[in-house]
């Protein structure tokens, strides 16, 4: 019988498949490089580490310009807090702002 | 153990051909005859010029950037990584008027971009204040529709923000968030005819596969008023330069406002919603925008009193063969070119300066691509020995220029000023 043994064949081909596990989806896929920039090596860079990198690369921060002070980093957390919701305590926000004034 | 099938990474695969079409190349140089061929060859083309761990110096304190290659990429001076931000090296400006989609600069807004894409399963999905909504497949797009083709600049609002004195936060690129292409798509004209906007529609709003990582953050989207989505020059475009988009710069389709800031060309676009109110989202509401008044300007450190946001284009010109520093021949008369453009009037004037703005000659302009395209201007001057400041400057065809000094705003956007290249002739 001719059906059986279609479906035998298949069933076949689907098993040797699975076991090397090719993909059926038609995704196409892009890969991105890996990031490498690290933030300045100071204290308090533990907690920027911990709270920026959730949404962004740190060389976000480490391409603004350079020596703008405390209100220009306590601007830029601000608007990280309030306008893209980023859940950064106010003890974390002022340690944060203190490293990035002082490192950068 | 997995395998995977070939359509799955076409994109990276051509990628990895491109580098080792590269990797020939560069093994036939160092072959043909060592060092010298090879930094001649380099100087002459962009791919040669720059590897991955390759750096540059943008002309602004903290400028110092890292040329990285992205797959379908040459090596791009990268911004930022995650999302990735990337600008064109300026030197590719004078390669030719058209900007090739591997040197095209790159810009997201929010990290969780799409990797993975099936273009058989994408749709644009066409809603909102609508008789009939739409589920547009790629095919549905290419084959339902009668396509069109623009040659039209994308720029990004903060081109330049680099330059602002004081400087202010942001994205700091220089002059390369920008490029120009051919694009080729359906009008949203005809697409929203088919879908039929119904009476009282005033905007037309538009988002993409990319997504903010926390549920929390404003999913970027844009909006136009229905006439300008209307304007039969708005486009989706799913070509670029004649091959498919690059995925960075949006594959599948992305949208394209000519004459407008690259913030409206939504890249990825899968969701073209019909509104009868103005969208009051983040990206429209509150962020892209300038100063409410002629210059877009405010006193520098100073805050707009009133904003609205940013549309289209400014006019700016820029030479392309001479960079900064150059050495020219004091003995002959040395070619200067370079390329302008403006929101969709139209170039009509580009004059070149050699004595820092006092006198003033008229560049021959090149062939016309197009009103939202680049216009390629030429001249020829005789610089005596010493130091020169070459000034550029072009005029629209209803009178606007730009200006001798730089304006600001508090956000950096729509730098025009009249570009400056300083020169040694001897």
């Amino acid at each position: 019988m001719r059906m059986p043994l279609l479906s035998s064949h298949a069933a076949y081909v689907a098993a040797v498949l699975t076991m090397v596990g090719v993909s059926y989806a038609k995704d196409l896929t892009y890969t991105l490089p890996e990031e490498s920039s690290t933030l300045r090596p100071e204290s308090g860079v533990e907690r920027a580490q911990n709270n920026c990198v959730t949404c962004h690369s740190v060389d976000y921060i480490n391409t603004q310009p350079p020596n703008r002070g405390k209100a220009f980093w306590v601007a830029e957390i601000t608007k990280m807090i309030k306008v893209y919701h980023a859940p950064i305590n106010d003890a974390d926000a002022m340690a944060i702002a203190d490293y990035l004034a002082k490192t950068y | 153990m997995r395998v995977q099938i070939p359509k799955k990474v076409s994109f990276n695969q051509r990628a990895r051909e491109e580098t080792k079409i590269m990797m020939n190349k560069r093994s036939l140089l160092s072959g043909a005859g060592g060092a010298f061929a090879g930094a001649a060859l380099a100087k002459l083309s962009q791919p040669f010029a720059a590897y991955a761990d390759d750096t540059t110096s943008l002309p602004f304190a903290n400028g110092d950037r890292s040329l990285v290659r992205y797959p379908g990429k040459r090596p791009l001076i990268r911004l930022t990584s995650r999302p990735p931000q990337l600008e064109t090296p300026f030197s590719v400006f004078n390669e030719g008027v058209v900007t090739p989609n591997d040197a095209f600069f790159v810009r997201y807004h929010l990290a969780d971009i799409p990797l993975s894409i099936d273009p058989d399963a994408f749709r644009i999905e066409v809603k909102g204040k609508v008789d009939s909504q739409l589920s547009l497949s790629l095919s549905d797009l290419k084959t339902g529709f009668e396509p069109v083709e623009i040659v039209a600049v994308n720029q990004c609002s903060g081109n330049g923000r680099g330059f602002f004195e004081p400087r202010v936060a942001g994205g700091q690129l220089a002059s390369g968030a920008m490029g120009n292409a051919r694009w080729r798509g359906v009008p949203l004209k005809a697409i929203l005819d088919k879908a039929g906007v119904q009476a009282g529609s005033r905007q037309v709003t538009f988002n993409g596969l990319d997504k903010p990582v926390l549920p929390e953050t404003p999913d970027f989207v844009k909006a136009l008023d229905i006439e300008h989505a209307r304007d039969n020059e708005v486009m989706i475009a799913f070509a670029m330069n004649g091959e498919e988009l690059p995925w960075l710069n949006g594959y599948p389709v992305r949208l394209v406002v000519p004459g407008y800031y690259g913030t409206y060309w939504v890249k990825h676009l899968n969701e073209i919603t019909v509104i009868d109110s103005v969208f009051d989202g983040f990206w429209m509401k509150t962020a892209y925008r300038i100063p409410d008044n002629n210059c877009a300007c405010t006193e520098p450190g100073k805050a707009a009193a009133a904003t609205v946001p940013i549309e289209r284009f400014d006019v700016r010109s820029f030479i392309t063969n001479l960079a900064d520093g150059a050495k020219v021949n004091a003995k002959n008369e040395t070619l200067i070119k370079g390329i302008a453009f403006d929101g969709g009037y139209g170039i009509t004037e580009v004059s070149l300066s050699s004595d820092e703005g006092q006198n003033w000659s008229a560049a021959k302009l090149g062939p016309d691509l197009g009103r939202y395209s680049f216009r390629e201007w030429q001249t020829a001057v005789r610089l005596p020995a010493g130091k020169h400041e070459l000034k550029v400057r072009a005029i629209n065809r209803i009178g606007q220029s730009q200006p001798m000094a730089p304006l600001w705003n508090p956000t950096g956007y729509m730098r025009n000023v009249v570009e400056t290249v300083r020169v040694q002739a001897g």
